[in-house]
């Protein structure tokens, strides 16, 4: 019909190729996006990776974790807390975290007024490096922490020597180390998100301020923070969330503080079973209330974004001599404390182990470590078992984001909308521990789910573990692009005749791609560090990189501990270059 | 018989009603226009006539089949849209291209017709070009081009000119109207500008809240408004609050103003006659106003005094104090009225245009 009538136009008759095309009469066609079929193989693997995943598994938890001899009963909670250690942890973790959101406040927000409103000599540089932690695997993190700043490590050794000390002037142990640690590692979400919500506040606003009289720390309360707090409270979260799954820093030198994370572990270890699967109940209920609060506040985010027009920030420079110095020399200070402490794990993989003894740097050094770890084999094809569960954790996300990307933003209620985005983020906020027992548990022994399958010890259980703790970074990401896109760019290629395949590959698909391949690239980076959960399931046959580096760590073969840690960055830094580059490819 | 045809077509966003019962048709080789102020529904029609968006009733025919519920890429219509929707990764020559491939059409012919579509708009040459290297109007033109390029049955317009400054708007809608043309197409225009409408459009579809007005030509709609809104929405117009004195057969009607109580008479058809002391409108445009400082016009002369005098370039605009009634005026010269002079104004009775109150 329409094909047809498009040749009167031209007087031609319609040719034989396009009448091939034409549509059987009052054949009811969909509204837009995708036709009924397509939608509903999305909406299978959508809901069949969402029950599998997400929903069987943590309500298995919550089930098992309510019941005693298959009998309902709250049994395992009268016991939980009647032990003083359970309360105790939870107690704990709830200090550790928010005594971290407030360091990691106190170091992180000055840090973006800084780099988002004033310029000085190498600022750009700063800036990334400020974020940097971000990326850093937590065991990595760790180990290069204690290499540092432990009490065998080089500050240490540093300051019984300079003093002629005759034992380490102290011990990097409990509450002052685990908030050391989690200020440098956390700090970043206050970094990066107060800077980009300083960077959406519109200038004109608080120059309106300024004319109407207000001072500028006036100003600062009255303007600049209320917009801000959307900003502070996610960040707040953020932080709290993943102080709460911190699991690597109290298992190394959190030493008496028992938090809830190695509670669960140490319970599991003991074979107390019904004690970790409450406790991670418990664990659980708050990193998802958690959650819930962040969803709230991303909306109102919108909000600010929705206000901003006119005026764009004019970065003040920094003139007078004596504050740029201060600011450079600032700089400097804080790029080395970043930095520190990866040039310490560094400077150990090449340490020759066994012979750094008393010295304050390791006296003598060596290949030897990398030599071990990249090419004896059983030391070596941890980075192969890595790198391959990784890439297919990273590429089945991507794949499965387009599912669940496509479905959110397609017609469907609100309600049902919101229900999904929650389903999909829920395994990022679930700490890691949580996730590993709750597939452990619901995958452990035969079920009716999986047929008589049995998913743990597999090689599939590390993989699909990466792949749900990691897929929301991607399913975000995409989402992200795919807001951008002007609808009406989807609607003109229908129009101009394409079908919802060709829309995809032509048009969605290219536009997107860069944000989605930068979000992947993250979920890939960050499943090679995993730790938290590995640790939990891992196949003694088929071992994870943070595996081969505790289990180095154990046996004291730092220089390989450290060698690992190193290649481990440098793979991390190759991809976050490339990630960068997709990213500036979108805009 | 009508190429396109909307019947009782209705749609709801949520429970706010968008689209209420529109019914029109548009003939073959037609520039319709769909005019009407920003939210009227003007844009959700011509997305349902696309078919980006569904009607929850009636249907939409297309030479004589009805497409209601066809999807968009079966339809074969051009559109342009309001943002120009060029995609951002591919450059002029692919942009243009795109309904040609998505037909899969030999590498020959769509090499061919991209470049004529791309001649007709004034962009010889362009092919290779990133489409965010364009000035706005040339992305207009991309756009253009790109719709014409697949031989579009019926031609869609969703505001194309808006994001132009203004002597590029007039430029290119001269060059617009002459295109489809030359062409022979079809098109449906949606614009909020009512001189764009005039200029553009053969017929015109006046569009409130919802639902269509009148459908006519420019000068119809312009003279002969059937509806106070209308009247109020096409260019400027005095509209007086009157009731109808006498109720005679002769050809003249009385009517006395609510404000001023003055007595104006016009000519009236019998059908127009209705029950006295029923309040009515009448309209007037402000050109049509005559001015003088002597009564020695006959019909319906007022005393006024000038309260505001506005010099607008070629024209002057009075605004009169007749006795309480406001009433404006556009004048070529003010003749030497100042603020607070007294003079005469006439209104014509050919002029005047009796509206029912709504």
């Amino acid at each position: 019909m329409g094909d047809e009538a498009g040749d009167w136009v031209t007087g031609r008759p319609g040719d034989g190729e396009r009448s091939t095309q034409s549509p059987r009469p009052h054949q009811p066609a969909p509204h837009l996006h995708i036709s009924p079929s397509p939608r509903l193989i999305l909406f299978l693997i959508t809901g069949g990776v969402l029950i599998y995943g997400v929903i069987y598994p943590n309500l298995h938890v919550v089930v098992s974790s309510l019941q005693r001899n298959h009998q309902w009963s709250l049994a395992n909670y009268r016991e939980a807390w009647s032990q003083s250690v359970v309360l105790e942890s939870v107690l704990t973790s709830l200090a550790v975290s928010i005594l971290t959101v407030l360091f990691c406040a106190l170091a992180g927000v000055p840090l973006a007024f800084l780099f988002e409103r004033y310029s000085f000599p190498a600022r750009k540089l700063f800036a990334v490096l400020a974020a940097l932690p971000l990326v850093l695997p937590p065991l990595v993190g760790t180990l290069a922490f204690i290499f540092l700043c432990g009490e065998s490590g080089i500050l240490a050794r540093l300051v019984q020597s300079v003093f002629h000390l005759e034992t380490p002037p102290w011990s990097l142990r409990g509450w002052t180390a685990l908030l050391l640690f989690h200020t440098y590692t956390m700090y970043p979400f206050f970094y990066v998100l107060t800077g980009a919500g300083l960077r959406r506040i519109d200038a004109g606003l608080a120059e309106a301020g300024r004319s109407l009289g207000a001072g500028s720390v006036h100003v600062l309360l009255s303007v600049v923070l209320p917009q801000l707090t959307p900003s502070l409270v996610a960040a707040g979260l953020l932080t709290f969330m993943t102080s709460m799954a911190s699991f690597s820093a109290p298992l190394l030198f959190g030493g008496g503080v028992r938090v809830l994370t190695l509670e669960i572990f140490a319970a599991r270890q003991r074979g107390d079973l019904e004690l970790a699967l409450t406790e991670t109940v418990i664990l659980a209920a708050f990193s998802l209330g958690a959650l819930i609060f962040f969803q709230r506040y991303e909306g109102t985010r919108k909000f600010a974004a929705a206000a901003m027009k006119g005026t764009g920030r004019r970065l003040k420079p920094i003139t007078s001599g004596k504050a740029r110095t201060t600011a450079v020399v600032g700089g400097v200070l804080f790029a080395s404390l970043l930095v520190l402490p990866v040039a310490t794990l560094v400077l150990v993989s090449f340490a020759q182990d066994g012979r750094w003894t008393t010295q304050t740097l390791p006296p003598a050094y060596t290949l030897a470590n990398y030599a071990r770890v990249l090419t004896e084999k059983d030391a070596s094809e941890v980075f192969t078992n890595s790198l391959s569960m990784s890439a297919i954790a990273a590429l089945a996300a991507l794949v499965w984001s387009f599912c669940v990307v496509t479905l959110a933003m397609g017609k469907g209620s609100r309600g049902w909308k919101r229900l999904l985005s929650l389903l999909v983020l829920i395994p990022w906020a679930l700490p890691g521990t949580v996730v590993a027992v709750a597939l452990a548990e619901a995958y452990g022994k035969p079920s009716p789910l999986l047929g008589s399958y049995v998913l743990i010890g597999t090689f599939w259980i590390l993989p699909v573990v990466y792949f749900l703790r990691f897929m929301p970074l991607v399913v975000r990401a995409l989402q992200a692009s795919m807001e951008q896109l002007d609808p009406a760019l989807e609607e003109a290629a229908g129009s101009l005749g394409a079908r919802w395949w060709q829309r995809f590959r032509r048009v969605t698909l290219p536009l997107v791609l860069p944000g989605a391949a930068a979000g992947t690239l993250l979920a890939f980076v960050i499943a090679l560090g995993e730790y938290v959960a590995s640790v939990l399931l891992f196949v003694p046959s088929n071992r994870p990189i943070s595996i081969a580096v505790a289990s180095e760590l154990r046996d004291f073969n730092l220089g390989a501990a450290a060698a690992y840690g190193v290649v481990l960055i440098g793979i991390i830094a190759v991809s976050m270059i490339i990630a960068a580059r997709f990213d500036r490819r979108r805009s | 018989m009508a190429l396109l045809a909307l019947k009782n077509v209705s749609k709801h966003f949520d429970s706010t009603p968008a689209v209420a019962d529109v019914s029109l048709n548009v003939e073959r080789g037609e520039f319709f226009g769909l005019l009407g102020p920003s939210g009227c529904g003007k844009t959700t029609t011509l997305r349902m006539i696309a078919g980006l968006e569904k009607p929850d009733s009636g249907t939409i025919e297309f030479d004589e089949k009805n497409i209601t519920n066809l999807s968009p890429e079966r339809r074969g219509f051009g559109m342009v849209f309001q943002n120009y929707a060029l995609f951002p990764h591919l450059n002029v020559f692919e942009n243009v291209a795109f309904g040609l491939r998505a037909r899969h059409k030999p590498k020959a012919e769509i090499a061919g017709r991209v470049t004529s579509a791309l001649e007709l708009v004034q962009l010889p040459n362009y092919e290779k070009r990133r489409v965010d290297e364009l000035s706005g109007g040339q992305q207009q033109r991309v756009a253009i081009a790109r719709a014409i390029a697949i031989e579009p049955a019926l031609l869609l317009f969703d505001e194309p000119l808006s994001n132009l400054d203004v002597a590029l708007r007039e430029e290119t809608r001269g060059e617009l109207r002459e295109l489809v043309n030359r062409l022979g197409l079809t098109a449906v225009y949606v614009t909020h500008d009512q001189e764009e409408a005039f200029a553009l459009c053969d017929r015109i579809s006046v569009m409130m809240g919802g639902r269509l007005l009148q459908t006519g030509k420019p000068r119809e709609l312009y003279e002969q408004p059937a509806q106070i809104s209308v009247a109020r929405f096409l260019g400027r117009n005095n509209l007086i609050r009157v009731l109808l004195l006498s109720s005679s057969k002769s050809a003249l009607g009385e009517f006395k103003t609510l404000e001023g109580d003055h007595t104006l008479r016009l000519p009236i058809r019998h059908d127009e006659s209705a029950p006295i002391n029923k309040p009515y409108f009448i309209a007037i445009r402000p050109e049509h106003l005559l001015v003088s400082r002597s009564s020695e016009r006959s019909g319906n002369v007022l005393p006024a005094r000038v309260r505001e005098l506005n010099f607008a370039g070629a024209t002057s605009s009075i605004k009169l104090d007749a006795n309480g009634l406001q009433l404006e005026a556009l004048v070529l010269q003010p003749d030497g009225l100042a603020i607070g002079d007294s003079c005469f104004v006439s209104l014509p009775p050919e002029r005047l245009l009796l509206l029912k109150d709504e």
